[in-house]
Parts: structure tokens; sequence; C-alpha cells
């Protein structure tokens, strides 16, 4: 086994909440042996200019993806079902608090 | 236990180097001691923790010792400027007048023994900082409040470290190992109270190490405990860096760190 | 980042779809970004590869010429900054690996290239850092240079690659101006100082403009390159803006440029003005390239002694990890 294959660490994709009120935001990897060092890690890469109040790690592999040749079937249905939007309906302007 | 003995001071020579505190009475030259073993055990293991920039095991380990490389010298910053000219004291005292304790001037060795040294400084340290917090000295207890933070995390990134190499593999375990045994004879002073600091104990400035000897050891004992290793047998403890009589590694690591400045004393950088 | 890769011949013989080739410069045309998993012409994929991996060998290579000064900085504070400065080229390294690995790599594949000789890095860290001058020199010219290269891939069309360098350029804005500002107390100081000063853009002029890659004639690939924006700028161009910035800024601190043939022209840029300067050693350039740089050894060596010592420590790491998870089962 060489020190390669061996002592191979796995990704992680690390999120990072900039302040308390916001969402956590994906701001890239780390490699880790485990959880605790992956979280870390991620601290001394994506925090050091005092970036974020909050820390998720992941294992890369555990993120389950769309497929990109599935976009369209996704996501293009949505695109003309404008009646879900606030603008698609015409109220008259006297009419107050709608 | 006794270091080297002590210097004989030539007959009508006042005793006091250029570095010992400019204000004449005890107490300040007791405070500047102080600030110096602090700021000393800072700047060295910093200066230490440095070397490993590029050459760490992965790159993310770099980036984290690093950091704590750049805690540390900040620390050294502070303390060292609060007794005189921060890099005045840093980069012209000789070994004689460096107050850090023998621990970290060590030499890294492997990662085993850098992570050996860390796990029993910072243990140290942290549990200093946290007792320093309630000082009578304003500035101590604003230091140690800021501090303190930043060795909890040196602290819970070395028994990280120590656990997983402990309880690795054989290799990793016997470096482990290696590595304690290089550092442990130099644990005992860590907790030596001298008279400079009985002083200083007495007026609240200082933490009393005596207090949370216990508390470090048992600290120390889990860590090892989880990392599936033995505490190591004590050794007779070397003694002497808080007089400075320091190990044959100090006088190495100033000669690089102190070239620039010592080589052109009328340069600004 | 010049990247000699991009010299190599990137077309691949392919049955690939026309259509979905179509479609993919099209998307590249508009200006939209790739991201992992979509389909991409395998060309593209390769291109990428040995660009983002041979811009994060670089950022680690880096940092041997710096990391070389941290242990003698002159002051806590220009200690505390190169340690900063070093640390976040390893954290652009690390950021470029993570891109790279999106691509279908791994950094265990990527560090074997590099060690084995097969990767390139950047050819200006094959040259020494011989006074704390060099410090300055590098964070002024190298970092310059660099940043000159960068900011353009923010855009780049490759989605993780073009994130990666809004973070690098962020941090990078402190590189340059540290060591201009140990420039600017150096030639500024004493005598000991400015000849170290003087002697320093002596020697990192040169490789600083070799940084941009060999003349557009000798370029093949630089339109496609362009058309997938993972370049804006011709090597050319680039090099004529860098010495139009960077001239001044010698003068400003009395230092001067080494090429005899350095000229302001006022006829340049289309009538803006611009310096004409010296024909850079082309054969010195193939040489660096080819690994025969001053300290390419030392820096192969120290790069591979790191990642050999320390083969111990990740496999320890990976064992405990495994039987954390056993006992957990059990």
């Amino acid at each position: 086994m060489s020190g390669g294959a061996g002592g191979d660490w796995p990704l992680w994709e690390v999120f990072v909440r900039a302040k308390a009120g916001l969402s956590h935001r994906h701001v890239g990897s780390v490699h880790a042996p485990d959880a605790e060092l992956a979280l870390r890690h991620a601290r001394d890469t994506y925090t050091r200019r005092g970036e974020g109040v909050s820390l998720w790690v992941v294992p890369s592999a555990e993120i389950v993806a769309s497929d990109p040749d599935e976009a369209g079937p996704l996501f293009e249905p949505a695109q003309d079902k404008i009646y879900r939007h606030p603008t698609f309906y015409d109220i008259p302007d006297e009419v107050k608090h709608i | 236990m006794a270091s080297l003995p002590p210097i004989d001071v030539p007959k009508g020579a006042t005793g006091a180097g250029a570095f010992d505190a400019p204000t004449a009475g005890e107490a300040d030259a007791a405070r500047f001691d102080y600030l110096l073993r602090l700021g000393d055990d800072a700047l060295i293991l910093g200066q230490r923790l440095g070397e490993w920039c590029g050459h760490a095991p992965a790159l993310e380990v770099d980036l984290s010792l690093t950091n704590v490389a750049l805690d540390l010298v900040g620390q050294a910053t502070h303390l060292l400027g609060a007794a005189g000219d921060a890099d005045q004291l840093a980069f012209h005292r000789d070994v004689l007048d460096f107050r850090n304790c023998l621990l970290v001037e060590q030499p890294n060795g492997d990662f085993g023994r850098t992570i050996a040294r860390q796990l029993l400084f910072s243990t140290w340290q942290h549990l200093l900082y946290q007792r320093l917090a309630d000082s009578s000295d304003t500035f101590l207890r604003e230091i140690a409040a800021k501090a303190v933070k930043e060795v909890a995390y040196h602290r819970e990134i070395a028994s990280e470290w120590t656990v997983r190499l402990g309880d690795g593999t054989d290799e990793s375990a016997q470096r482990m190992r290696v590595g304690l045994d290089w550092c442990w004879r130099f644990v005992p002073e860590l907790f030596e109270v001298d008279e400079l600091l009985e002083g200083l104990i007495a007026r609240g400035i200082a933490a009393d190490p005596r207090a949370f000897e216990d508390e470090y050891r048992s600290a120390i004992g889990t860590v090892l405990a989880d990392a599936k290793l033995e505490v190591p047998a004590e050794q007779r403890p070397i003694l002497g860096g808080r007089r400075g009589h320091h190990s044959e590694h100090l006088g190495h690591l100033l000669a690089a760190m102190q070239f620039l400045p010592r080589t052109y004393p009328d340069a600004k950088w | 980042m010049y990247t000699t890769e991009l010299g190599k011949s990137a077309t691949v013989k392919s049955l690939e779809d026309p259509k979905l080739l179509e479609a993919f410069e099209a998307r590249v045309a508009a200006d939209e970004f790739i991201e992992p998993k979509d389909w991409m012409p395998e060309a593209y994929r390769r291109t990428l590869v040995r660009q983002v991996s041979q811009h994060a060998h670089s950022e680690i290579v880096g940092m041997l010429p710096e990391g070389n000064w941290i242990s003698r900085a002159p002051s806590l504070r220009r200690k505390a900054i190169l340690l900063a400065k070093v640390q976040d080229e390893a954290g652009h390294g690390l950021y470029l690996y993570c891109a790279a690995e999106t691509l279908g790599t791994s950094r265990d594949e990527m560090i074997e290239a590099l060690h084995s000789g097969k990767a390139k890095y950047s050819t200006i860290f094959n040259y020494p850092t011989l006074t704390w001058a060099d410090i300055g020199a590098i964070g002024w010219l190298v970092d310059g240079a660099a940043i000159m290269n960068q900011v353009p891939l923010q855009r780049t069309s490759y989605g993780p690659y073009a994130r990666a360098m809004v973070r690098v350029c962020k941090e990078e804005s402190f590189h340059q101006r540290q060591g201009y500002e140990i420039m600017i107390a150096m030639a500024g100081g004493t005598p000991e100082q400015k000849r170290m000063a003087q002697d320093a853009l002596n020697r990192w002029w040169w490789p600083s403009l070799m940084m941009f890659g060999p003349p557009d004639e000798d370029s093949p690939n630089t339109a496609q390159s362009m058309r997938w924006r993972i370049k804006r700028d011709t090597n050319d161009e680039l090099r004529q803006k860098f010495v139009d910035i960077t001239v001044p800024q010698a003068d400003f601190i009395d230092l001067k440029v080494p090429d005899a043939d350095l000229k302001w022209n006022e006829a340049k840029n289309n009538g803006a003005g611009g310096y004409d300067f010296g024909e850079v050693d082309w054969e010195e350039f193939y040489a660096v390239v080819r690994g025969e740089g001053p300290v390419a050894k030392e820096r192969m060596a120290a790069r591979r002694a790191a990642w050999d010592d320390g083969a111990w420590v990740r496999e320890a790491a990976v064992a405990h990890e495994e039987k954390r998870r056993a006992r957990a089962a059990a």
C-alpha cells in the first residue's frame, strides 16, 4: 500500500454561516481523515479572516446532486408557471393592502 | 532541583545586564521578568512552529500549524511589548537573558515530537491563562482573556492529533511514545516556583502553577488514555530556562532568528 | 496563471457529438459557467486539469522560497506577515487542488505527477531567495504578475476554478502590498539595504517577465484558451501591461530596472504611451520549463520529503478513523 492509497483522506464540502440570521453558504472543500479534523481544517482554511460564526462539513460523497442532463425536465417546467408570481395578477391601484 | 550553578558576578559589576528592568525597585523587575517568561515561551514556540511551513504532512496540517504559530507570535508581540520594545527584546538578547521554558525550544523532530511538545505546553498554557484572567495586573488580565481562546484551540488540536497518532498505526504510536519521552523531562519546569514567582503570586499578579498541577496531570492522563498511550515514567527534571540556562538548541535558534537585526543594527525593516 | 501546458496539443481526436460540442461552446460564449458533472469536451477537461493542477502546484512550491525566510524575518511584524502570506499560499493550493478534483482526478494523483516531474509549476519558483530583499521583490513583482494573470480568471468558464480564483484574488491583494512595502523600506534605508534591494530587483525582474509565458508567436493554443475563457489577454499583452505598470513603481523608490533597452515610447498602446523593453532570454525560459532552473532540484526534494516523511501521519489518521468506526459499529 503506497503512502498515497493508505493515507488518502476523503474530500469534504464546507459551508459557512457568515453571521447569525444568514444561511450557510458553500465555500469550497478540504481533505480530512475524519469529521472532527474536517471541522478544524475547514476553520483554518476558510475562516482566517473572520468570515463566519458557524461551519458545516459534509463528506463530498454524501452530497446527492441533481443530474445536469435532467436540468431540463427538473427546472424548465417551473419557468412558465408564471401565475405563481404576484406580478401576474392585475389589481386596480385604488385597492390598498393587497 | 538545581540547574547549573549560578554565574559568578565579577567584583564591582552591578549584576544587572543590559536588559534588566530600566526602573529600580524589585517589584518592577519581577513583573518584567514574568512578562519575558510568558513572552519568550510564545516567541520561541512560534519560531519552532514556523519551521514547519511548507513541510507539513498535508496542506491542511500546514495551515493548522501556521495558525498556531501566528497566534503565538501575536502573543509574544503583546507580552514583550508590555515589557519594553518587543523587537529590541526579541532580536538583541543573548541566551542568558531569555526566559522561556526548555520545552518550547526543543527541536521539532518529527510530527510526533512536535505534537507531544504542543500537547504538553498548550495544556499548561491554557490552564495558566484561565487563571491569569483573575490577575491583579490589568494588562495580564486583558491579554489572558483574549489569548485563552486561542490557546484552547491549540490544546484541542494537539489533543486530537495525539489521539490519532497514539491510536493510529504501530508506527505512529511508537513515534508518539518517543516524542513524549523526549519532552517529559521538561514538564516539571512548567510547575517550578522560584523566589521571583512566589513574590508575584503573593501580589496576585502571577498565577500559581502548583494550584493546577493536578488538573494538568489528570488532563494529560486522559488524552494519553484516549490515545492508548501510557503516561511516560517519571524522569529527572531538567530546569534552568527561567534563569537563562537553556539547552544547546536555543543558541542555534537565536543565531538564525536574530541574524539580520544584529548584523544591520541601524536598519529599519 | 500562465501554464506551460497550454502549449501542448489540446485537440483530441474524438467522436464527440457535434451537437453537444456546439451547445457547450454556445454556453461558454454566452459567459455561462460550466459546473462539475456538466458535459464537456475531453480536450477542455484535460486542459483544465493540467492548468488548474499546475496552478495549485505553483502555490505549494511557491511556499518554499518565501518559507526560507520565516525564521529570519527581521521584526516580529514582518515575521507575522510572512507567516500569514505563506499560509495563504497553502490555502490557495488547497482551493485549486479541490477545484481540479471535481474534474475527475485526485490529490494523490496530482501530487504524484508533480513529484515525478510529469506536472509543471510556474518557472519563477525555481529561483533562490538570497536576501531579505528577495521577499520584497517576490511580493512586488511575482505576486504582481500573478495578480494580472488571476484577475481575469475570476470569470473563467469552469465554475469551481472561477470561484477559487475569486477567493484567491481577495486574499492576494495584501501580498503585493506587503512586498512593495518591504522594498520601500529597504530602498530608502541604509546603504546595505539599498544594495540588497537593487540586487533583488536585478535578479527577479527577468524571471518575472517570463511568468507571462512564451511570446505570442510561440503560443499556438491561445485562441482556443481565449474562447474557453481560460485566457483573456495574450502573453505579450500582459507582459507589456506589467512592464508599463511596474517601471514607475521602481522609479518611485529610486531603483533601476536591469534592462538597458528600457525606453518610454509615446506611440505605444495606441498613442497612450508605454515602454519598449529588451528581449527576454527565451533559452533560459525553456531550460527552466524543462526543469533545469537554479533550485529546481531543491524545490522538488523539499516537496517530496514533506510528502514522503508525512505518509505515516496521514496513514495514522486514516487508521484511527477506521478503528473508531469499527468500535462504533460493534
